[in-house]
């Protein structure tokens, strides 16, 4: 045998065996190659595969692996040593890169089954997601129902609107078979039907309030399931075949107005609740829902709320008309009570007349009677006539005053008077009564009294009249005495009289007179009444003295007028008693004795007044016209007084001078600032002179100035007689007015 | 001339004066400020206005006259104699020394100076005037006549 590089097999070749084998590893090669096509075919229809070099490590051992399959082929019949070479080499590659392979593979195998699990756990994840997302959906899908609902609910304020659209909008977002509302009635013992959705005419069917079913639903703000056998919820006849829907009840809050405090929340601890019954749909299998019940709970509060705001208006409007009712009422009976006092002045006005006219003729007759020759018996008799009808005539008198002095219609009439001959007077009139009495009367006039006074004489004469009248009436024996002082501010206050705040002031001053008696007295306890109309106190003995009980009254009111307090004092029964008031009096300014009788009667004849010795003081720088100035005063009758500068004036004025004229137009001269510092020299009003201003200038600011500092008049130059003294008595006439001067632009 | 005569020529004058707007009513009032007690009282005040208007345009003559004008002063000055002139009624001098204040506040020397010479003019001719209506006065009560009153529709 020759030697060949060939090898042998290791065995003999079998035919059919090897016929297999070499099948075999033709369809494992073609197989081993066809792998990696595939992977690479489907590797690059994927877009995502992130182990590509353990495919290409793996193709590679395929590869090899099919390619030693291949070769193998070649190894069953003799073969050169090439072959065996390559096959070795193919096996070795092969072995290496398998090993290299399945030890990669230890690494790459649970990655791949960890992407497994985290595309398991991506795919829950998007599942609930999913979930979630249908939840907010529907939640969202509530949110828009509650804003409908409630824009349709609180779009009205009328309680009957409100409470249909509720129920008809819920009814539509639920889908509703029924929806129902008990609202409480009045006693609050029961719960009556009030509207349903489906049923058009509620019958006025009620339940009593205390159910435990309803007691339930009542003491939780949530929407309760109850039974659709229970009282509220059975709205329909039973029948048999149907199956009722589930029914679920929340309570309404039926809030009044008292539970919204100004700066609170309201308290949700009313009593009041409404019932809101609302069933689903018979056979329907549909179950309510938590979000169908959150629904249902928001809407019932905002029922709540959109009643209470109606419940709200209701009440204003009825406020509203009630006060409106009452405004006309008001009104009717103003105009009643006018007319009833129209009525009654109107009688008492023709009374008035009706009554003094034969209450005069008797007066008049009678007392001509007496002076004609009467027996004794008939001048008794005429004397007591006389008497009555006197005290008739007063009673009269009495009677109308009160009256005239109640409505207010009563005013004072002020005037100067000589205050200490009134006291003379009054004591002459009760001199001749006190004598026959035998009463002593003594009078006391303060020496700081002023003796001229501005008030009502009249009427003060009546108040001290009926006071001293009074004290002698009820007094048997002893004395009277009457003192009369100005009132300071101490003595003023009163604890008797504590909401009496005199004010004692430049221009007027407080009098009080003081009426002691030794008489019978007054008990503590009657002297409230004496002051009150017709109130008489019951002993006899002052019955038998006769008079309307009305004195006090009328001296009350007469007092009260001229801002006083009257009062009186005892000390019990036959202690005697003290009458004492104060009444507000005004000072008149200090004036010569001649003028006083005239110049409140002098009105407005100018020509009648009488300057004569009147001294004034002409201050003018102008010669001339000053010259002017002092013919027309003393053409007047003036005395006149003439300077020609500021400093000279100031220096001449006293309070002797009645008036000051003076030139203020003079540029440098101020004649303002002269103005002013008289009013600082006198500041006594009744002491300072009157100022006249000489300008001629019209504008206003002239006149402005001029008012400004105080100055009693303008007068514009030049100036005429009678226009200087037209001025001047008017300024001198109403000076004794004074308190509140205007003005007098006496220019052209 | 006898006193009928006399009369009738001092009221026609005394007319014309006023007519002329020499004079207004002022002057009347001071006529009827005169009296028994006061006879001589229009007089009085007429001689202390001239007396008073002499200075006072004399002033004004030699403020004027300054290089650099005081006006405030004229002012016054001018102020002083408007008053004297209308206090006892010689309205053309008033008149004058309104017009004469105005250019004053507008300091306008040329125009001031022209209302000096107006005013000055304006016053010699009522100083004239009145010093012929006293005259005229004098010469009735020296014949031993009484002055008579002026009764005018004004």
């Amino acid at each position: 045998m020759e030697s060949c590089n060939c090898i042998e097999p290791q065995w003999p070749a079998d035919e059919l065996l090897m016929k297999y084998q070499y099948i075999s590893d033709f369809f494992i090669a073609l197989a081993y190659f066809s792998i990696p096509l595939e992977l690479i075919y489907f590797v690059k229809k994927s877009a995502v595969f992130p182990y590509r070099w353990v495919l290409v490590q793996f193709g590679a051992f395929i590869v090899l692996c099919g390619a030693t399959h291949l070769i193998n082929l070649w190894t069953f019949t003799m073969h050169s040593r090439t072959v065996a070479v390559v096959m070795t080499t193919a096996k070795v590659l092969t072995a290496v890169v398998s090993c290299a392979t399945a030890l990669m593979l230890v690494h790459i195998i649970p990655d791949l089954l960890s992407v497994k699990t985290r595309e398991l756990f991506l795919k829950n994840k998007a599942a609930e997601l999913d979930r979630e997302m249908g939840l907010i959906r529907t939640q969202e899908e509530t949110g828009r129902h509650v804003r409908m609902l409630t824009h349709e609910i609180r779009s009205t304020l009328d309680r009957h609107t409100i409470l249909k659209t509720t129920l008809v909008e819920l009814g539509r977002t639920l889908g509703l078979e029924e929806c129902a509302l008990w609202m409480p009635t009045r006693t609050g013992l029961e719960l009556q039907l009030s509207y349903t959705l489906r049923q058009q005419n509620p019958v006025g069917y009620t339940v009593p309030i205390h159910l435990p079913v309803i007691n339930q639903v009542f003491s939780s703000s949530r929407a309760v399931k109850i039974s659709p056998n229970c009282p509220v919820a059975r709205l329909r006849p039973l029948s048999g075949k149907y199956v009722p829907g589930e029914v679920v009840a929340v309570r309404v809050p039926l809030l009044h107005l008292s539970n919204f405090q100004i700066n609170d929340w309201p308290e949700l601890s009313t009593k009041r609740y409404a019932l809101m019954v609302l069933m689903l749909p018979s056979d329907s299998a549909r179950q309510w829902h938590g979000h169908q019940l959150e629904l249902v709970e928001v809407v019932a509060d905002q029922v709540a709320v959109a009643l209470s705001h109606a419940a709200i208006l209701e009440e204003s409007m009825r406020a509203r008309d009630l006060l409106m009712d009452q405004n006309v009422a008001l009104d009717l009976a103003r105009r009643e009570a006018e007319t009833a006092i129209r009525a009654r002045n109107d009688f008492l006005a023709v009374m008035n007349h009706e009554m003094r006219t034969p209450m005069h003729a008797i007066i008049a007759l009678s007392s001509l009677l007496q002076e004609t020759e009467l027996t004794p018996e008939q001048r008794l008799m005429v004397e007591t006539i006389l008497k009555s009808s006197n005290l008739l005539a007063t009673l009269i008198n009495d009677v109308l005053d009160v009256s005239r002095l109640e409505d207010g219609s009563l005013q004072l009439d002020l005037g100067i008077f000589n205050l200490c001959a009134v006291f003379r007077e009054v004591l002459n009139l009760i001199k001749p009564i006190a004598s026959v009495k035998k009463l002593h009367v003594s009078l006391n006039l303060a020496p700081d009294l002023p003796e001229y006074a501005i008030g009502d004489e009249k009427r003060l004469m009546q108040t001290i009249l009926n006071v001293v009248g009074n004290a002698v009436k009820f007094t048997k024996e002893g004395s009277i005495s009457i003192t009369a002082f100005v009132a300071k501010s101490e003595s003023l206050r009163d604890s008797r009289a504590p909401e009496f705040f005199p004010v004692p002031s430049d221009n007027h001053f407080y009098l009080r007179v003081q009426v002691k008696d030794s008489g019978s007295g007054i008990s503590t306890q009657d002297i409230p009444k004496l002051f009150t109309k017709f109130a008489q106190t019951q002993s006899t003995a002052t019955r038998n003295s006769g008079g309307s009980g009305l004195g006090l009254a009328i001296c009350k009111r007469f007092v009260n007028l001229m801002e006083g307090h009257i009062w009186i004092e005892s000390e019990g029964l036959g202690k005697g008693c003290t009458a004492i008031f104060t009444v507000k009096l005004g000072i008149p300014e200090r004036l010569n004795e001649s003028k006083l009788p005239l110049m409140p009667k002098v009105s407005s004849n100018h020509g009648q007044t009488s300057f004569s010795g009147l001294k004034v003081l002409v201050m003018d720088e102008n010669g001339v016209s000053r010259m002017v100035t002092k013919g027309l005063l003393v053409h007047l009758g003036f005395e006149v007084t003439m300077v020609s500068s500021s400093d000279e004036c100031l220096h001449v004025v006293s309070h002797e001078h009645k008036v000051v004229l003076m030139d203020v137009c003079v540029p440098g001269m101020d004649g303002y600032e002269i103005a002013v510092q008289i009013h600082e020299k006198f500041t006594k009003s009744h002491e300072r002179p009157l100022i006249v201003a000489l300008t001629g200038n019209t504008d206003k600011v002239t006149k402005e100035n001029c008012m400004r500092v105080g100055m009693d008049g303008v007068i514009l130059k030049p100036v005429s007689l009678d226009k200087m003294r037209s001025v001047l008595s008017d300024l001198l006439e109403h000076r004794f007015f004074r308190g509140h001067i205007e003005m007098k632009n006496i220019g052209d | 001339m006898e006193v009928g005569q006399m009369q009738r020529r001092l009221v026609d004058y005394t007319k014309s004066l006023f007519m002329e707007g020499f004079l207004d009513g002022q002057f009347l009032q001071l006529q009827q400020l005169q009296d028994e007690s006061n006879p001589d009282f229009v007089v009085e005040v007429v001689s202390l206005f001239f007396d008073d208007s002499e200075k006072l345009l004399n002033d004004l003559t030699m403020a004027l006259d300054q290089p650099n004008v005081d006006f405030k002063k004229v002012d016054a000055h001018v102020h002083q104699l408007k008053g004297s002139s209308s206090s006892i009624g010689a309205q053309r001098v008033k008149n004058a020394c309104i017009a004469f204040r105005n250019f004053c506040e507008e300091q306008n020397i040329e125009a001031c100076l022209r209302c000096l010479q107006q005013v000055k003019q304006e016053y010699y001719l009522v100083k004239n005037k009145l010093e012929t209506l006293f005259r005229l006065e004098q010469q009735i009560v020296a014949a031993g006549g009484s002055i008579p009153l002026m009764e005018m529709g004004l």
